[in-house]
């Protein structure tokens, strides 16, 4: 047995092999001494033996890219807070709120390269925003208008998966095309590609998830898995799906994992964009554990309140993934008023421009849902939209006509 | 012309679909050296590489979710589900993934994909073995599902459905699979996919049957006749969507139908069937459509199959209730 086991934990299993710990620990709220964390939450750089952040970049280069992920974690707050508010005017039947996760999105979301796909959930909304996808866009799975209207292969980036874990193995079925593409390890940076595939830490315990991680070992294929271990499945804390710090399942699946501070937008650049880099390098499959925590409510359909202390909510305020690149960069004279006027200004105009979208959008129309059921569109939906349509017709003219096939109306007549 | 088994004449179809698309992938459980457990990937893995015949982890639903994956990257694979009873570990990626992406995506998502699946009883194996989950799959909006009864529909439903752009449920009854040996005429034009055919022509009644049960059929009305009765055979072929048009043209002649699988009767293909024959023919019917299926229990232990699966005389006692109204 080695004798450098983490102490202050409760060992498990000692007489059996490899010392396991047991997560959970007060020291563990804080990610433990595994996290990478390159930026502290008062704003003050570290260096860490394995990761780094700026290599290569002159001074005022790396100052524009941390200025970058300050607006783009601005605006895609903005995003959910403008969404949440949304819901509450019943514009929105719901929505999957990202508060507290920002930087873990936008960290590993600016690492990718064009060529890069990613497998989001339903959460990702900073990770959309990082991929160019329209935020107005997010919202009409939300609003009942459609079932995510993006085309995925235009941004490279899937449609929202509700089905927890389902789409980690997607990515790795994704990213063995890929391989068979050829399109790893040629060392040519416009052509080698990696595949990320988020999910949560109730997601951790799907079986899909382990056999995607089965499959990506086996096959050493180029995915990332990049778990937002945001604390709480719902009401289910981080300490009813593992019993060992999640990173640490990736060794036994025989692949490498890590854990960083999801909240440090650094280092989560930073860590991503090394496990990318891996993958198209064909070198395989890394797991992220982005340590973070959720700030809002599970969706905006959920009460907190009931399960969690709200002690434990006012410990990682003090942890906010904004604040922390706020006061480095101010600090430091990276950043004037002028600029943070003008990204508040954007975010003015986002929100904007997201209200008066949400509320212009149209609703889907009962005929049109046979259309698109298939490629290749069968004679029995053919009959049942026909059949419906002459449904619609035997009411009062005044609403007969209304949103028959073919015809422009919006709304049904039948309603 | 070569005269082959089912087995055969699918390896010939999967080996011809592989030749004309380099995105044709073929993946499942032991399909690789083994060549499947049934053999009907027997050699494709030597002559088109690991990468294209690919042997994969024993997880049913990590086939199909990186298959979904894959065809995302824009390949086609065809999925070996080993045995019919190993698939619900698969529902969930078949039924919430598979079916609905092209839907959610508005078409954006296309889902080129075959889930080969051989299924029925009558082979003497264990549980799991032996089942007909066909309903399950024909109830899920989204996929298509067909059912092969013969060494030519073979050759050429899976090759037409590995064309096809949607997510094709493909039914091989594994009994038949080594049975019997038919021509297949390489030039010839086959059938569309989506057709059921009148296997056998007939006057007073109308039998209706898919995969394992055509041959029972068949055979049914062999008998039938040395009785005069003189029956028309359906092989419906596939089972969603349903090809109605010959159904209801044969059943508005004959005035009688009966509907024969071996799945479970309840809520099962022939209660389908039975609903829209009332619904299209009701005026035409002289008596009630009648099912003929497996019992409404698990598949039994195997030493009492061959009493459990519907056979000869079970559709000929229903042939007899039908001419007795």
């Amino acid at each position: 047995m080695s004798a450098d086991v983490t102490v202050k934990r409760d060992v498990i299993g000692s007489d059996f092999g490899p010392q396991l710990v047991q997560g959970s620990g007060l020291d563990e709220r804080d990610g433990g001494p595994e996290l990478v964390q390159l930026l502290t939450p008062e704003g003050e750089r570290l260096e860490h033996p394995s990761f780094s952040f700026g290599e290569g970049l002159s001074a005022d280069e790396e100052a524009e890219k941390i200025r970058g992920f300050y607006r783009d974690m601005v605006l895609t707050r903005r995003i959910d807070v403008e969404a949440t508010a949304l819901q509450r005017h019943g514009e929105l039947g719901i929505w999957a709120q990202l508060l507290g996760q920002e930087a873990a999105q936008i960290g590993s979301g600016r690492a990718l390269r064009t060529q890069d796909y990613v497998f989001p959930t339903y959460r990702e909304h900073g990770v959309a925003w990082c991929r160019g996808v329209d935020p107005l866009r997010l919202l009409g799975l939300f609003r009942g208008v459609d079932q995510g209207s993006w085309d995925p292969n235009e941004n490279n980036f899937g449609l929202y998966t509700i089905v927890i874990g389902a789409q980690t193995l997607h990515a790795t079925g994704y990213a063995m095309g890929v391989q068979r593409d050829g399109a790893v390890g040629t060392g040519d940076p416009e052509r080698d590609a990696a595949v990320v595939a988020y999910f949560g830490d109730g997601a951790s315990s799907q079986g899909d998830v382990n056999e995607a991680f089965i499959f990506a070992a086996s096959y050493n294929a180029p995915v990332v898995f990049f778990c937002q271990n945001n604390q709480w499945a719902i009401s289910e804390p981080i300490e009813r799906q593992s019993r060992i710090p999640l990173y640490q399942r990736a060794l036994g699946f025989g692949f490498p994992g890590v854990r960083v501070d999801g909240n440090d937008v650094l280092a989560t650049y930073a860590v991503t964009q090394a496990a990318l880099e891996r993958a198209r390098d064909g070198q395989g499959p890394t797991f992220v554990e982005a340590y973070t925590y959720r700030m809002g409510a599970h969706t905006t359909t959920d009460d907190p309140t009931r399960y969690r202390l709200s002690s434990d909510v006012e410990h990682w305020k003090l942890k906010d993934p904004i604040q922390r690149v706020k006061v480095y960069l101010t600090r430091n004279g990276l950043m004037d008023q002028d600029f943070a006027d003008s990204v508040d200004a954007e975010a003015e105009e986002l929100g904007e421009k997201l209200r008066d979208g949400c509320r212009a959008m149209p609703d889907p129309h009962i005929l049109d849902v046979f259309d698109k059921v298939f490629a290749e569109q069968t004679e029995e939906l053919a009959s049942q939209k026909a059949g419906y349509s002459d449904y619609l017709d035997t009411f009062e003219p005044e609403h007969a006509g209304e949103g028959r096939a073919g015809a422009e109306t919006a709304s049904g007549g039948a309603r | 012309m070569t005269k082959m088994t089912l087995a055969k004449s699918l390896n010939a179809g999967l080996r011809k679909a592989m030749e004309d698309d380099p995105k044709v992938l073929i993946m499942g459980e032991d399909v690789g050296k083994l060549g499947g457990v049934f053999r009907i990937t027997d050699g494709l893995q030597k002559d088109f590489g690991e990468d294209r015949v690919i042997d994969s982890p024993l997880a049913e639903s990590g086939i199909i979710g990186t298959a979904v994956g894959l065809a995302m990257r824009g390949y086609r694979p065809v999925c070996e589900i080993q045995f019919d009873g190993f698939v619900y570990p698969a529902y969930d990626q078949i039924v919430s993934q598979v079916a609905k992406l092209h839907f959610r995506s508005q078409g954006k998502v296309p889902m080129p994909m075959v889930i080969r699946i051989p299924f029925g009883g009558g082979i003497g194996a264990v549980e799991h073995h032996s089942e007909s989950p066909e309903a399950q799959f024909a109830h899920t909006p989204g996929l298509k599902v067909v059912a092969c009864s013969n060494p030519v529909d073979g050759y050429w439903m899976i090759q037409q459905a590995i064309a096809h752009d949607d997510p094709v449920i493909f039914l091989e009854p594994k009994r038949q699979y080594h049975a019997d040996k038919a021509e297949i005429d390489e030039a010839a034009t086959p059938d569309p996919l989506f057709a059921s055919r009148v296997v056998r022509a007939g006057e007073d009644l109308t039998l209706l049957s898919y995969g394992p049960m055509v041959k029972v059929c068949l055979a049914s009305a062999e008998a039938a006749a040395t009785e005069n009765r003189s029956i028309e055979v359906i092989d419906l072929r596939t089972l969603s969507p349903l090809d109605m048009g010959p159904v209801l043209d044969s059943v508005r002649r004959t005035g009688r139908a009966i509907v024969a699988h071996e799945a479970h009767t309840n809520l099962g293909m022939g209660a389908e069937l039975a609903a829209r024959i009332t619904e299209e023919c009701f005026y035409s019917l002289e008596a009630p459509v009648i099912r003929v299926g497996g019992f409404d229990t698990p598949y039994p232990p195997a030493r009492v199959e061959e009493e459990w699966l519907p056979d000869l005389d079970r559709v000929m006692d229903a042939v007899d209730r039908s001419f007795a109204f």
